[in-house]
């Protein structure tokens, strides 16, 4: 009993990963038309930010720590959303997906070689924050602090991020942004400014999910890499371009992982990538996309 | 090419107008890719004034629309709002002087509710409709405001299409063939709104390619061929410009 739950709760980790990281890619996806490698890349910056404010950002005697990184990470990664979109997948929007396909994988790749090269390739330890450290027995199982937190909290941002996209007027112009672009900029509204602070809001949302990572999973220069693999699965299994389905797929999926290492470990691994294939076959536009 | 008709002459040899259209396009030219689509359009509309664009399939009708509202990929020429040239404005800041675009396609929003779509266009002014004026314009968008943009029948999409950029403000609205496709009690009731439009002051430029529907809300047409103006027949000489406008439209 114990060793289920406890595989339940990695899932629901792992899950509010594939959530954040996924809801990113469907935002993005459905405005920018991008399918954008580098949100593995943008997560483990992310992470570095959070580790790299704990070594060494202090004002005045202050240690700036996670709380602080919290902010600052998906700040300063947001801002290099800004960079990359401005800079390069501007260029882009006119040529076919796979450009910016490519683009974005190349960057990702030279992201992540310039901090291999710089950090090797083996992890960094960052201590859970005081605050959230320990834990609670609840009677069936142990569940850490810090575990619960990155669990509601990534719930919270999810559904918050669900609720300004669905139900406010902000949300209204990314909607009707994604169906038809060019309508929407002859109503007036800026929609290139639009694009470029949805590609930073993608990106802000990989490097929180990568700070809430970094003292669960270590902070490595491949942290990134290792988990957009599924995620792609994740976003291929809920359909591009939905965001309720991304949230949903997201925590499920984590949870099937997690299931199937208590009951059937060989699979866990794999596990995904064969839901992904079934529903490929049965519903190729994925469980919540719509068929066109 | 003809001035418009509320436009005065000053009576001197270079016809200075007295007062400047509302709307001057001049020299109009556009491109889709490689095909050159306009090629030197010229036509005015006056403050005020419902002015259509009539002509065969393939004309440049739409195109002529999509080029002053800046959503075509090149453009090149003169189009002069309200004494401002707006050729190399981008779209989002041509609606904002106060131009508004219903497309042919109506462009209804799927992943929008009815009240969604209608909110969507952000005030560019003061004095557009209020919603609850559009509602008495268009009683069957109130009852299905719930309901998801594009479940609304052609009419309703059509009425929400003209409806959401009454809120604006825009004191211009080009109107690209509101009546194709609908059933005639839809038709008269789009032609009767029209007529309220124009006696609450709005300017309207409305492509059309049905003219008998034409002749009963506009003051004059013009006629395109090609990718150019050809002609301008106000609407009191329709009858007499008849046999021609037959052969303008191949009808
Ligand atoms: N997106 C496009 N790409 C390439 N060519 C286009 C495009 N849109 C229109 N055209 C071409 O431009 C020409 C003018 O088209 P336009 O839609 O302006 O005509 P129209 O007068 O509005 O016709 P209709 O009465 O059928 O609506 C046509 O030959 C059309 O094939
Ligand atoms: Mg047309």
């Amino acid at each position: 009993m114990q060793a289920l739950f406890g595989q339940l709760l990695v899932g629901l980790i792992n899950g509010a990963f594939y959530a954040m990281l996924s809801l990113g890619l469907a935002v993005i996806f459905g405005l920018l038309n991008i399918i954008n490698f580098t949100h593995g890349a943008l997560y483990m910056l992310g992470a570095f930010c959070a580790w790299y404010i704990l070594q060494s950002v202090h004002i005045g005697d202050f240690q700036l720590g996670y709380w602080s990184s919290l902010i600052i990470a998906p700040l300063v990664v947001g801002a290099f959303g800004v960079l990359i979109e401005r800079t390069m997948l501007k260029r882009l929007y006119k040529l076919d997906h796979l450009y910016g396909l490519l683009l974005t994988f190349g960057l990702a790749l030279v992201i992540q070689g310039v901090f291999r090269n710089e950090f090797g390739s083996s992890g960094l330890p960052y201590d859970i924050p005081p605050l959230l450290a320990g834990g609670f027995n609840l009677g069936f199982m142990f569940l850490p602090l810090y575990r619960g937190w990155v669990v509601v909290a990534s719930l919270v941002v999810c559904l918050a991020t669900w609720y300004v996209i669905e139900r406010t007027k902000l949300g209204s112009y990314l909607r009707a942004g994604t169906e038809n672009p060019a309508l929407v900029q002859a109503f007036g509204i800026n929609v290139p400014l639009m694009v470029t602070l949805t590609f930073a809001f993608g990106a802000a949302l990989a490097a929180l999910a990568g700070v809430m990572a970094a003292p669960i999973y270590q902070v490595s220069p491949m942290m990134g890499a290792d988990i957009i693999i599924v995620v792609f699965a994740v976003v291929v299994i809920g359909g591009m371009g939905s965001i309720m389905g991304a949230i949903v797929t997201g925590f499920g999926l984590g949870i099937v992982e997690g299931l199937t290492k208590y009951f059937y470990p060989e699979a866990s691994t794999t596990v995904i990538f064969v839901i992904m294939v079934i529903v490929l076959m049965i519903k190729p536009a994925g469980l919540f996309g719509k068929e066109h | 090419m003809a001035e418009g008709v509320r436009v005065a002459s000053s009576g001197s040899a270079v016809a200075a107008p007295a007062t400047a259209p509302l709307l001057g396009v001049r020299g109009l030219q556009a491109w889709y890719g490689e095909s050159h689509i306009l090629h030197g359009v010229d036509f005015d509309v006056g403050e005020g004034e419902v002015v259509t664009l009539l002509g065969r399939n393939g004309a440049g009708k739409t195109t002529t629309l999509k080029s002053i509202m800046g959503v075509v990929p090149r453009r090149e020429g003169s189009v002069i709002f309200e004494g401002a040239e707006t050729i190399r404005l981008a779209s989002n800041r041509i609606a904002r002087l106060g131009i508004a675009w219903c497309p042919e396609e109506r462009g209804i929003f799927a992943s929008l509710d009815v009240e969604e779509n209608l909110m969507l266009p952000p005030r560019v002014r003061e004095g557009g409709l209020t919603v609850a004026q559009i509602y008495e314009l268009f009683p069957n968008l109130r009852e299905r405001r719930r309901s998801q943009g594009t479940k609304l029948s052609g009419g309703e999409q059509q009425m929400l299409a003209i409806g959401r950029i009454l809120r604006t403000g825009a004191r211009l609205l080009l109107l690209d063939e509101p009546t194709e496709g609908l059933a005639p009690v839809i038709v008269q009731q789009i032609g009767r709104t029209i007529v309220k439009l124009r006696e609450q002051g709005f300017t309207i430029l409305l492509v059309e390619q049905n003219f008998h529907f034409a002749a009963t809300v506009a003051d004059r047409h013009y006629v395109m061929e090609h990718g150019r103006v050809v002609d301008m027949i106000p609407n009191a000489e329709l009858d007499a410009a008849m046999p021609k406008l037959h052969r303008y439209l191949g009808v």
